[in-house]
């Protein structure tokens, strides 16, 4: 069963991974982003994360549908976390279940990649002397 | 009268713009262009964000030039950076 949600909890990857895995599927990949300790050469305190939500959870089922159309993958989990996220804690948790491997790790690559595209996400970071929003590609988004 | 549009602004363009969402009136032959030049009228500080601010009409991406209905929500939002 698919699943995709915007969440301040603690994103749980066991938990998320939990019962992807339909009769039919033999591999299932996870991705877990998760907040570096150092961003341009910055110690990094914190991040913030802000979403569009009504449009977040939207954009995440369209682009698992186009991933299942592209490699026939069977279920698609994506869970982004909102607010503010730790060092080394996960800020974004894609799993993928497929039928075989390939599909599985060439999906959750490119779900993964499209997240970071087109997700109406934010990411203020929190550094040692300071804070500045993270701008992802500047070309408009038109999907 | 027709329903107003709601506008809405997301992370350092709500900031520059010192809110998030704002209700306009509509009219005929609005455009998703022609709101964002009125905010820019408004708030000089969004014209930074003029070349790189995507446009979302009910969820969903569209183009500058995309017209706009009574009672639509239409989002401008800055470069993406999640994950």
């Amino acid at each position: 069963m698919d699943d995709f949600r915007i969440t301040t909890d603690r994103l749980e990857e066991a938990a998320i991974i939990a019962g992807a895995a339909g009769v039919r599927d033999g591999a299932v990949v996870a991705f877990s982003g998760v907040v570096r300790g150092r961003n341009l050469g910055r110690r990094v305190l914190h991040l913030e994360y802000e979403a569009y939500e009504a449009m977040a959870v939207p954009v995440f089922e369209r682009i698992a549908e186009a991933a299942r159309s592209r490699f026939g993958v069977a279920t698609v989990r994506i869970h982004h976390r909102i607010g503010r996220v730790e060092v080394g804690e996960a800020s974004v948790v894609v799993v993928v279940a497929s039928g075989h491997r390939g599909a599985a790790f060439d999906a959750a690559r490119r779900v993964m990649d499209e997240v970071k595209r087109i997700a109406p996400v934010w990411k203020r970071e929190y550094f040692e002397g300071g804070d500045v929003w993270v701008e992802g590609p500047k070309e408009p988004v038109t999907e | 009268m027709s329903r107003p549009v709601t506008v809405l602004l997301f992370a350092a363009a709500r900031e520059a713009c010192g809110t998030g969402r704002i209700e306009i009136p509509h009219r005929e032959g609005l455009t998703a262009a022609a709101v964002w030049e009125g905010l820019v009228r408004e708030k000089p500080a969004l014209e930074a964000f003029s070349r790189t601010v995507s446009i979302a009409r009910n969820h969903r991406f569209v183009p500058r030039d995309a017209a706009v209905e009574p009672g639509d929500e239409l989002a401008f939002l800055p470069p993406v950076s999640g994950g």
